[in-house]
């Protein structure tokens, strides 16, 4: 069974809402819509306050280079243009909607039927992911046109799709595959048609049985897509570390996949591919797993982008238990955690996570042991211990010299560190700061 | 409602702690104590419990009233000094209370004097052990005899351990043949010494006591093969080549490795965390280190034993080591 | 006698080969430096404190031989007494300087920015700071995780176990700066000692609107511009929502502080007000405790 070369961890996988159907989710009776849903500059806005919108109208316009088009989620009327705290409590640009009713746009075909063909050449597929406002899903949000054109100099090789989901607890991309395998790999085809790559290659993890049954044989009936199960691992999602497990390459320091032939998409940037091209359905919506072991239910949603967590909460599970410790947006090695629950959701979103006091309390930080778990933990092959204590005594130099800007922050060295360093948290700083003393050099 | 938790990822932990690998460490030197109570009797055990307790108390003691921190006596490492050290001294009457004084060097110059747990450069056990030696060369050397299971008191009569013994011997100038098969020696088969019906420190005697424990820490990740194979293969390797060269000055490989403290040395005190290196290349350079520095001292020193010297020795390189050895990085 | 003539020639030889090679290394590395560099670096704290921009304090006394006067350069920790001595080695005037002191500019204490969120990451502001919003919700106002007090080198700084901010010790503060580079949100500011080192200032840093201002912290500066109306030397700017007082221009009349909605304009060092104000402040003082007794009990029927 194929996996990455070094490092990684197996924490429990408590995927625990596996056999949740996807529902989908009730319309909210306001939103606010960010304009930053993605890697890179805010969208601005162009409608003004008072005007009527759709379903699916653009309302936000991606005018820089690093910037995705934003569309409406709802239909109603733009109540003001303002400025929203998200999740994390960051002030951002954002469009308020008194939601009306649920009128589409009439160019969207919300027809239940299938659609394989897709006529378009590569050009036309990538300017139409652009219009629609795809961005990546696997919780990165870069904008997908961006990544599909190829620089001239460049060659890809691979299209790797990843349906790995090694974060514990997280089941949306599980659900999708089991119930949208056909679209998904109508979504890939087209991806595979704009890179003009042989073969794609989706990876899964080795836990997800059925899932991989559903999609070996859906994908039989298509050309050029394999179904590589690969051995249980965190960081398996992680771009570098996908790429390593199935196609044996590395990513060089401070390259991207395409330097070595390959792009990597989730497989629900496939699913909102299919939309997009077949059905003119920009991305406007979102698989989101609701869970958490003390919940008293589990749910997989299809949720309008800008829907507040306050309200999939109450949706889902009416409220927190009293025992909750913290909440978290996307799953627990990555994810980031809610300071604001009255934020909205955007399209990067993939889980509500809630978890227990118990859990969510770090331990008692204590001297370092130097067993070096934390460095056979590293799947990039870094020392973290080494990085903590450079960057503890502003050593930045010196922690950047021993290659910090390779970490890719999948938190395995925190997780195994018997001595509950913060590992993580200093080498993100670290990182910071030597980003900060390159940019000064540049000048 | 609490307020909730804000932290960066992850948001979860493995159930590894300090806690955790120190009372595995304990747990994978009981089956040595065993067999050393089952050799020495009611000595062995009140050596140890001495040991113990009073590495608690001067850990507990110095980090009240010197370092005014909370107390770390539960991570149990204080207990894992204390026994190692135990198995480090011979189980005479006297060694009872003069284990006490290895202890206080142990804890307060061995370990806390650096800042406790994970900042000494040595290994705590032996400095004390080390210190013990210099201190007491004779209570050091002198060696209870063993003969019967679970003796109540021990001989007063003193034995040697096997090297000890052939060293003096060698020393007269007979050859090694001529000693080995001297039945008046009443040198231990190879049986024997496997077991480790010898004369020798409490812990180091059985060879079999001291795997079962370093396979239960192989298996719960707290050890890796690298440094106790290269520690042992290269003691095996050096010593062989020795003995091809001269059987008659020289001890065969097997009976270098299973003899004195080899074996405790290599899975046990070279093998602590804080004190051997951390990458899989240094961890192999360190034990092949160890290996050749305990043959060089067994065979060309002054004293018959070199395994705790080898170990310090290879503790003060660790840090050049852990500089030169870096971990293969993926993107490279 | 043999053993220890032998003794006696071969250290002698040892001695003799080490000292030619010495000599030699030394010639071969042999570094001129002015001694007018040591001089200076003797004359200048010698605490690195990195205030004047340079490495340590050796490094500033090369700076001050190379340039040859001292334009331009100071030394914020060594204050005047160390400007007239390194004046006098470098043979110029030193420049007149007001003397300075660092200020926090915040007041978000745990009573007024009240925490929503339990922050359980590396104690370290800057690192709290790229992760979120701190604690409050205020995304201006201080971490209270104490980076100032380690950047400090003077002991000046420490982190008050009650408000949850840093306080300035000002006798000890040479107004290095150091603090204020150490700090992610800029909330220490380096402002004149003034007069009996009585100072007014705005101790708030959010540029918010008044509402969302107000909602992390109850002592915000929320731009109304009562304080710009009022100052009649116009010493006070309000920009962003958030009013500045200039302390060039200041004179210390403290119109403002009485006009301040929220008190966030802060007046140190002022002795104690004595005359019949005080009775008429009083139940404003106690109605806003009723305010804010008030807005307590309604969050927490909201939470």
């Amino acid at each position: 069974m194929k996996t990455f070369a070094m490092g990684g961890v197996h924490p429990e996988e408590n995927k625990i809402s596996t056999t949740a159907a996807i529902e989908q989710f009730p319309l909210p009776k306001s939103a606010a819509i960010l304009m930053t849903q993605h890697l890179g500059a805010p969208a601005t806005p162009c409608v003004e306050k008072g005007d009527k919108v759709k379903v699916g109208q653009l309302i936000g316009k991606a005018e820089t280079f690093m910037c995705a088009n934003i569309h409406s989620p709802f239909s109603g009327t733009v109540a003001k243009i303002d400025t929203c705290k998200d999740a994390f409590g960051l002030t951002k640009p954002a469009i308020y909607i008194n939601v009306e009713g649920d009128e589409w746009d009439e160019s969207i075909d919300r027809t239940p039927d299938i659609k394989r063909e897709c006529t378009l050449e590569p050009k036309e597929i990538v300017d139409k992911l652009k219009a629609m406002g795809i961005v990546g899903l696997g919780g990165a949000t870069f904008p997908t046109h961006i990544k599909y054109s190829i620089a001239p100099d460049k060659k890809a090789e691979y299209l790797i799709i990843n349906a790995v989901e090694c974060e514990p607890y997280l089941t949306s991309d599980h659900r999708a595959m089991m119930e949208h395998a056909e679209e998904i790999c109508i979504g890939v085809s087209i991806l595979r048609k704009a890179l003009g790559v042989p073969n794609a290659y989706i990876g899964i993890e080795n836990n997800k049985p059925e899932p991989i049954a559903v999609m070996t044989k859906t994908a039989k009936e298509f050309e050029g897509i394999i179904v590589e199960p690969l051995k249980v691992k965190y960081p398996q999602g992680a771009e570098k570390q996908l790429i390593n497990a199935i196609t044996g390459r590395r990513v060089p320091s401070g390259k991207l996949p395409i330097d070595v032939g390959c792009v990597v998409s989730n497989v629900g940037t496939a699913f909102a591919v299919y939309e997009a091209i077949q059905k003119n359905k920009p991305l406007i919506e979102n698989i989101l797993t609701v869970t958490g072991k003390k919940l008293p239910s589990q749910h997989n949603y299809q949720v309008r982008v800008g829907t507040t967590y306050n309200d999939l909460i109450a949706h889902a599970i009416n409220e927190l238990p009293a025992t909750t410790g913290k909440v978290i947006s996307g799953g627990p090695m990555m994810g980031k955690a809610i300071s604001n629950l009255d934020g909205p959701t955007t399209k990067g979103a993939s889980s509500v996570l809630v978890i227990d006091e118990g859990e969510a309390e770090r331990a008692k930080e204590s001297n370092c042991i130097r067993c070096g778990k934390c460095m056979n933990a590293c799947p990039m092959g870094l020392e973290p211990y080494l990085f903590s204590s450079l960057v503890k005594n502003r050593r930045i130099e010196e922690a950047g010299a021993a290659n910090i800007l390779d970490c890719i922050e999948c938190g395995c060295c925190f997780f195994s560190c018997p001595a509950n360093k913060p590992l993580l948290d200093e080498i993100r700083l670290g990182k910071n700061l030597y980003r900060g003393i390159l940019m000064a050099k540049k000048k | 409602m609490k307020l909730l938790n804000v932290s960066g990822s992850p948001h979860v932990h493995s159930d590894e702690s300090t806690k955790k690998i120190m009372w595995r460490v304990n747990l994978a030197l009981v089956p040595s104590l065993i067999v050393a109570v089952a050799f020495f009797g009611l000595n062995a055990l009140l050596i140890s419990i001495i040991s113990v307790g009073c590495c608690i108390l001067f850990q507990w003691l110095i980090e009240k009233f010197v370092m005014k921190v909370p107390s770390t006596i539960c991570d149990g490492s204080a207990i894992v000094t204390g026994l190692l050290l135990a198995f480090n001294v011979p189980a005479t009457q006297e060694m009872i209370w003069l284990v006490a004084i290895g202890a206080l060097v142990a804890i307060g110059i061995g370990k806390m004097s650096f800042g406790g747990l994970g900042k000494n450069p040595f290994n705590p056990a032996l400095v004390g052990r080390v210190f013990m030696l210099i201190s007491f060369p004779v209570q050091m050397t002198t060696w209870p005899k063993t003969g019967s299971w679970f003796p109540m008191s021990i001989d007063t009569v003193t034995g040697a351990t096997p090297l000890g013994l052939i060293k003096e011997q060698l020393s007269t100038g007979r050859s090694l043949t001529d000693i080995m098969s001297d039945p008046t020696l009443g040198l231990p088969s190879l049986c024997d010494i496997f077991l480790g019906h010898m004369g020798g420190s409490l812990g180091e005697v059985s060879a079999i006591a001291i795997l079962i424990g370093a396979i239960y820490l192989l298996c719960k990740k707290i050890i890796s093969w690298h440094i106790p194979v290269a520690f042992i293969g290269t003691a095996f390797v050096f010593s062989g080549i020795l003995w091809l060269c001269n059987p008659d000055q020289f001890i065969d490989p097997l009976t270098t490795i299973l003899t004195g403290g080899i074996m405790l040395g290599a899975c046990f005190m070279a093998t602590d965390m804080v004190t051997s290196p951390m990458a899989k290349s240094g961890q192999l350079i360190f034990g092949v280190g160890c290996g050749l520095l305990t043959i060089i001292i067994r065979n060309w020193g002054n004293y018959p034993e070199g395994v705790s010297f080898a170990i310090l020795l290879m503790n003060s390189v660790t840090p050049l080591i852990n500089r030169w050895c870096k971990p293969k990085r993926f993107a490279n | 006698m043999t053993g220890i003539w032998s003794a006696v020639l071969v250290l002698s030889i040892t001695g003799a080969i080490f000292a030619v090679v010495l000599w030699f290394v030394a010639q071969k590395f042999k570094v001129v430096e002015d001694p007018l560099i040591d001089e200076i670096a003797e004359v200048l704290p010698g605490a690195n404190c990195g205030g004047c921009g340079r490495a340590g304090c050796r490094a500033m006394a090369e700076a001050f031989v190379k340039q040859g006067n001292m334009d331009g350069l100071k030394c914020p920790a060594g204050g005047e007494d160390v400007a007239k001595k390194v004046a006098e080695l470098l043979g110029c005037t030193p420049e007149e300087t007001e003397p300075q002191v660092a200020v926090v500019r915040c007041n978000g204490s745990c009573a007024n920015a009240k925490a929503k969120t339990h922050y359980d990451g590396l104690q370290d502001c800057a690192f709290a700071n790229s992760l979120y919003t701190g604690e409050s919700g205020c995304v201006f106002g201080c971490l209270g995780l104490g980076n100032c007090t380690k950047a400090c080198q003077f002991d000046a700084l420490s982190m008050d176990p009650d408000t949850g901010l840093p306080i300035v010790d000002e006798d000890k503060c040479v107004a290095c700066g150091a603090c204020v580079k150490a700090c992610p949100r800029g909330i220490i500011e380096l402002r004149n000692k003034g007069l009996k080192n009585r100072r007014v200032f705005v101790a708030c840093r959010n540029k918010e609107k008044g509402g969302e201002a107000r909602k992390s912290c109850t002592a915000a500066c929320i731009g109304c511009g009562k304080c710009e109306k009022t100052c009649p030397f116009g010493a006070i700017t309000v920009e962003n929502n958030l009013a500045y007082i200039d302390f060039t221009k200041c004179k210390l009349c403290r119109k403002c502080v009485a006009e301040c909605p929220t008190g966030a304009i802060h007046a140190v060092n002022f002795p104690p007000k004595v005359e019949r104000p005080a009775a008429t402040e009083k139940p404003a003082a106690e109605a806003a405790t009723a305010q804010n007794a008030a807005e307590e009990v309604k969050t927490e029927t909201k939470a």
